[in-house]
């Protein structure tokens, strides 16, 4: 089994499930939601063998498993290559997890059922490609591939002033691929100058360029490539295209959107801008850190505010990704793997809740929290999933959103004490704008119009929502199980940084306990703890 | 078996009532009523059972041995941070749990009772047993992230059982209030657990002891005054004190179990197993810590004296006692501390558990200025009431007499006289409005029945006890909707014009769960005091505890003679109070609306009624120009200013649009095949270019 090509087919059974739901007849919707669902669940399945299979790697930088290699445009340098290592596998798989879900919420849709379901499915190739390539040109083909899908889902099946959200997420992100296109290409050739090989392969320019580049050349490049992921992210202020794009998105497009979209930039600040240009994201911390801190409080306040529950939960995701955002230029090993984590638990936090957002929108056609009231009482079962949603999204210990925060914020904190302890303030405002909002929708007595009119949960719904929550929960208590993952290559990227610059890693060792006799009684008897 | 074997399995406490949680809470209403009600109880038993077992084999071991970790599993391993999810048995850890489990299992079987007809019965049950969980997990782990853990979990329990009668907005506003509230404190606790880490490069409390000693005395301090801060939010400390009274929203039992007896201790808790820290930063967070508890004790004593409310009143109560406990600990008499944690339970809890009993039979009335003359009809309840009533002011031989007088003369002889006068003064308070409530509900002119000429149809047709269950039933019950009137706040705010009085007929008493749980409570009040007596030999508790609070220096009294006198004071400090609240209501109200104590105060009664304006001025400042700077923000700013710059934007792909409107003409679909068809276009051209 280890010559199968695993992460192609990651990302060809998804595509191949797009070509084969276009040759379905278009109205037998029945089966195209079939085959949709066995297509996602499919890429599941493969996504689950990957993570089997995967082995906690050695700590090395440009170690990648699975790498499947083919020369594509070979005069170009442009080659098929794709692999995996602790960051990206769990992407690939918060990604599959969340399609067959978004899918599973979308019955719903009644209009075009077939073009939904081949667009979404097209989608999550190109996702899924996002993440395994390690080509700059493919990597950047995938990346742009993201853009038409998600246009037509919010454009065609969304709400309200769709067509205005889907152009205005359009032209954001595009005017940041251009300085991440331009960035690509120009490392590309200053590479091809250097050594006369003109190559996109991110492992072979993340081995040159931080010894090669000079510090300017370095600093600018960084800047290229990081505003063209700061727009995906978002980072404060340019994240106004992102509450649009939600509002006005069907839910599986919020889904996707929050789950996995984001985290394109996020990832990108990792494998590319950190990686390629290490002086210089050491240089840009301060700075990516302030803006971070901002986001994270900034989101918080702007969604306490909102009348609308998915512009809240939207506004949310720019305090999330914020947290993600501090962990990742903290350049701690523990602030790294929080951000990595929150990366993950956001996916299930948020695309937990904008599915319970779906669910009420079903039920009466808004979001607007003022149209809602009292309905925990008229669907306890609703009302309850919504506790734990909302719990989850906030950060309690014992959910996976805690251990993310508190990496990011106390890996932060050995570094830049400031930054941490301001962006702590933000775990307040969480409390703050989800307790608020869920407050005016589910408690009080409910509004006499929507007594009877408002069933509680189908078994369909539970099932669609239920994982979400229970891996929030699981990776809350055993969080190893992403960590232990995540840590090699991490440290990989510590190690990387340290080399070429002059941040190091405050060391930390326990400070030992001071044998004597002043505080004798304290500390005796310790030493009978289990293996 | 061998003791350490017995220790290794000590998570068997904690798991107990986590089953119970993880059966009740998914099965709501699918589980008949009494039967939640004997589960959740009867597992909080069981590991109130096992705790006392552990207990054992923790005692049985020498008094320097008596400190175990068990590891259960690697939590949070990541970069430098290695975090287990361990708990550590020592003295400290096993007292909390004994006394939580054991004042749990109690209240639990009171519930039974008093949550008999609810429509979340089973739902009541699940969540208590899933706090007491967390509780258990907040003072039985091994280090500061698992009893983080605790500590928010507990939280999450109290905003549930807050908000638990969601229907009533008051309930539900007040249960975000208490989260969002404490969290502020949390913020000190969190960034506390992130300069430990940075300092000392580890969060378990093994390494605490020694390395705290080796801190600079500005970072131990530092530390110190972080970990208080969260200390402050959870027990209810000025000036984050304002959740407590309002989470007399919730269930009366919740009030007793969580907001009097237990969770609020925590920041007691926290601080006495942190105190290392506290030790070495030099006596500046010790003195913050005791005038803090001080100035709370004081204040809410002060409040307390005028409330109208019999919740409120025991709300104001708890927070001054807390204070109490917080002075204990500034002053370094940890074990002192923790031993009036524990007769503050006992008594704290029969005091709510009697006023459950007294609201539950006058048919939800809350108003102590409509009662009066109830102990002959309640007898059980006057009777545990009366108890914890002499108990918490300070009378002699009784369970709150021998801790609150063991804080004071640690005070006294620690050379703070400034924080034992104000205890003294605040026990004055704490004599009279305990005396005040006493009397207004159990003594007196009968008040709580409806006037004759109104109430004469209706007695005719129902007697007085079915109404009042009706009353009741008729909120909590089934699939009615609940009325009106239970709809609105119950609390009784100062300054409103007294309840009217509803029952007719004579109030029914407790039932038999209520009556028990209560009573047993009552006991432990009476002679909970046994658990330490200031005599040699005696000093059970003190002594238990002292392997942990080995390192702390020892404060003794000069002479018998002065300890003796020094507890004089406080005795006749609480029974002036007690005598001067006797000669205002020894005869219960004349008239409802007019309170003696209040009508001499004057404006001094109406601060203190309005717990000195310090909430409303913060509701104030938060409401108008609090909102509208966010209003501002979030609209102005966001959608005008920020957003701006995009509309410029926006408006040239208008024109652009407008100028092409084949392109826009409805399809999207076109949009995004022109941008694939682009990007494959693009990837061609290069091919061919170079080809």
């Amino acid at each position: 089994m280890t010559d199968f090509p695993i992460l192609s087919a990651l990302i060809g059974v998804p595509a191949a499930g797009a070509v084969v739901v276009a040759l379905l007849p278009r109205r037998r919707t029945d089966a195209v939601r079939l085959v949709g669902l066995l297509f996602t669940f499919a890429t599941a399945g493969l996504a689950g063998w990957l993570m089997w299979h995967f082995v906690a790697g050695p700590i090395e930088i440009n170690h990648y498993q699975f790498v499947e290699e083919h020369a594509w445009f070979g005069d170009l340098g442009v080659r098929y290559l794709l692999g995996v290592d602790g960051i990206s596998l769990f992407m690939v798989l918060l990604t599959a997890l969340l399609f067959p879900l978004s899918l599973l919420v979308s019955t719903t849709i009644d209009v075009n059922v077939k073009g939904f379901t081949a667009w979404m499915l097209l989608l999550e190739a190109a996702l899924i490609g996002v993440f395994l390539a390690l080509d700059l040109i493919l990597f950047f083909f995938f990346f742009e591939l993201v853009l038409a899908p998600m246009f037509v889902l919010i454009g065609q099946w969304g709400h309200g002033r769709r067509v205005y959200s889907a152009l205005k997420f359009f032209v954001f992100t595009m005017a940041g691929s251009a300085f991440l296109f331009a960035g690509i290409l120009t490392v590309a050739f200053l590479h091809q100058g250097d050594t006369g090989v003109l190559t996109f392969d991110v492992r072979t320019i993340t081995s040159w360029a931080p010894a090669a580049l000079s510090v300017g050349t370095a600093r600018w490049l960084f800047v290229a490539f990081t505003v063209g992921f700061a727009v995906k992210v978002p980072l404060f202020p340019i994240h106004t295209w992102l509450p649009d794009a939600h509002t006005d998105a069907p839910t599986a497009g919020s889904v996707i959107l929050a789950g996995v979209l984001l985290k394109m930039g996020t990832y990108g600040f990792l494998r590319f801008s950190i990686a390629i240009f290490p002086e210089a994201a050491v240089w840009a911390a301060p700075a990516l850190l302030a803006i971070a801190v901002v986001g994270i409080l900034y989101g918080a306040v702007v969604a306490a505010m909102q009348p609308d529950l998915k512009r809240v939960v939207a506004y949310s995701s720019v305090a999330h990704l914020g947290f993600a955002t501090l962990g990742i230029f903290a350049l701690t090993t523990e602030g790294l793997e929080g951000g990595v984590f929150t990366m993950i638990s956001h996916g299930l936090t948020t695309g937990a809740l904008f599915i319970l957002v779906g669910y009420l929108f079903d039920r009466r056609h808004t979001h607007l929290i003022s149209e809602f009231g009292g309905l925990w009482r008229i669907a306890p079962v609703l009302g309850g999933l919504w506790v734990v949603a909302v719990f989850a999204s906030i950060g309690l210990p014992g959910f996976s959103g805690f251990i993310g925060e508190f990496l990011a914020l106390i890996g932060t904190f050995t570094v830049h004490r400031p930054f941490a302890a301001a962006a702590t303030f933000g775990t307040i405002f969480a409390a703050l704008y989800l307790l608020w909002a869920f407050q005016r929708t589910f408690t009080g007595m409910p509004r006499s119009e929507l007594r009877g009119h408002f069933p509680d949960v189908s078994v369909r719904e539970l099932v669609a929502v239920v994982p979400l929550l229970a891996l929030s929960l699981f990776l809350g208590v055993y969080p190893r199980l992403v960590l232990d993952r995540v840590e090699p290559a991490v440290k990989a990227l510590v190690d990387h940084v340290e080399r070429h610059s002059d941040f190091r890693e405050p060391e930390r060792r326990v400070v030992p306990a001071v044998t004597g006799s002043d505080r004798p009684a304290e500390t005796s008897g310790h030493g009978e703890d289990k293996p | 078996m061998t003791a350490r074997d017995i220790l290794d399995l000590a998570w068997i406490v904690p798991a107990l009532p986590l089953l119970g949680a993880a059966v009740l809470m998914p099965l709501g209403r699918r589980l008949r009523e009494p039967v939640a009600g004997w589960i959740g109880t009867g597992l909080v038993g069981l590991s109130f059972a096992w705790a006392v077992v552990v207990f054992a084999a923790l005692w049985s071991l020498p008094a320097d041995a008596r400190s175990h970790t068990v590891k259960l599993f690697t939590w949070l391993p990541a970069g430098g941070l290695r975090v287990s999810a361990g708990l550590l048995i020592d003295p400290l850890s096993i007292t909390f749990a004994l006394f939580v489990t054991g004042v749990a299992a109690l209240i639990h079987l009171y519930s039974i009772g008093y949550m008999h007809g609810d429509r979340r019965f089973t739902l009541f049950f699940g969540y208590t047993n899933l706090f007491v969980f967390m509780m258990l997990v907040l003072v039985m782990s091994s280090s500061f992230l698992l009893t983080f853990l605790g500590w928010e979990g507990v939280g999450l329990c109290s905003y549930l059982l807050i908000s638990f009668w969601y229907e009533r907005n008051s309930a539900a506003v007040a249960g975000k209030k208490a989260f969002i509230t404490t969290r502020v404190g949390d913020v000190g606790f969190l960034v506390a657990m992130f300069l430990i880490f940075a300092t000392i490069g580890s969060l378990d409390y093994s390494v605490m002891g020694g390395a705290a000693g080796g801190l600079a005395a500005g970072t131990a301090t530092a530390i110190s005054l972080l970990l208080f801060a969260g200390a402050v939010g959870k027990s209810a400390q000025f000036p984050l004190h304002v959740w407590l009274p309002d989470a007399m929203e919730g269930p009366t039992p919740v009030s007793a179990l969580i907001h009097a007896a237990t969770m609020v201790t925590a920041g007691v808790f926290l601080v006495a197993r942190a105190h290392p820290f506290f030790e070495a930063s030099g006596g500046a967070a010790s003195t913050t810590v005791a005038w803090i508890g001080a100035a709370t004790a004081l204040l809410a004593g002060g409040v307390a004296l005028v409330q109208p409310d019999i919740k409120r009143i025991l709300a104001y109560s708890t927070i001054s006692q807390l204070g109490y406990m917080f002075l204990g600990l500034g002053v370094h008499a940890y074990g002192a501390a923790i031993f009036l944690v524990i007769t503050h339970a006992f008594y704290k809890a029969t005091l709510f558990l009697g006023a459950g009993s007294v609201i539950h039979g006058l048919g939800d009335n809350q108003d102590v200025r409509t009662m009066g003359g109830l102990r002959r009809f309640m007898p059980v309840t006057a009777m545990a009431f009366g108890a914890a009533w002499l108990a918490i002011a300070g009378i002699p031989g009784l369970a709150g007499f021998w801790s609150k007088d063991e804080v004071l003369a640690k005070a006294f002889f620690g050379d703070q006289y400034g924080v034992w006068a104000v205890g003294i003064v605040a026990a004055v308070l704490t004599g009279f409005y305990m005396t005040r409530e006493m009397w207004l509900v159990f003594f007196g002119n009968e008040r709580f029945r409806r006037p004759a000429e109104a109430g004469g149809d209706a007695a005719g047709e129902a007697p007085g006890d079915a109404a009042a269950v009706a009353a009741h039933a008729a909120g909590h019950d089934a699939d009615a909707d609940p009325s009106e009137e239970w709809l609105l706040s119950p609390t009784v705010e100062y300054g409103t014009e007294p309840r009217p009085a509803a029952v007719d007929g004579d109030p029914h008493r407790a039932p038999f769960p209520m009556a028990a749980g209560m009573a047993a409570l009552g006991v432990l009040s009476v002679i909970g005091g046994l658990l330490s007596l200031p005599f040699k030999n005696l000093e059970f508790l003190v002594e238990w505890l002292e392997p942990v609070f080995g390192g702390v220096p020892e404060v003794h009294a000069s002479s018998f003679l002065s300890a003796a006198g020094l507890s004089a004071l406080a005795v006749v400090a609480g029974l002036i109070g007690l005598f001067a609240a006797l000669s205002m209501y020894g005869k219960g109200l004349a008239d409802p609306a007019r309170d003696p104590l209040d009508d001499r105060l004057g404006i001094a009664g109406r601060i203190l009624g309005h717990a000195y304006y310090f909430d409303e001025a913060i509701a104030n400042a938060v409401r108008v120009p609090g909102r509208r700077f966010l209003d501002w923000m979030s609209e102005a700013f966001d959608q005008g200013v920020i957003d701006g710059a995009v509309n410029g934007v926006g408006r040239f792909f208008r024109g652009i649009g407008a100028g092409n409107r084949r392109i826009q003409s409805g399809l999207v679909r076109q949009y995004a095949l022109g941008i694939a068809l682009g990007a494959v276009g693009l990837m061609i051209y290069i091919w061919v270019r170079t080809a």
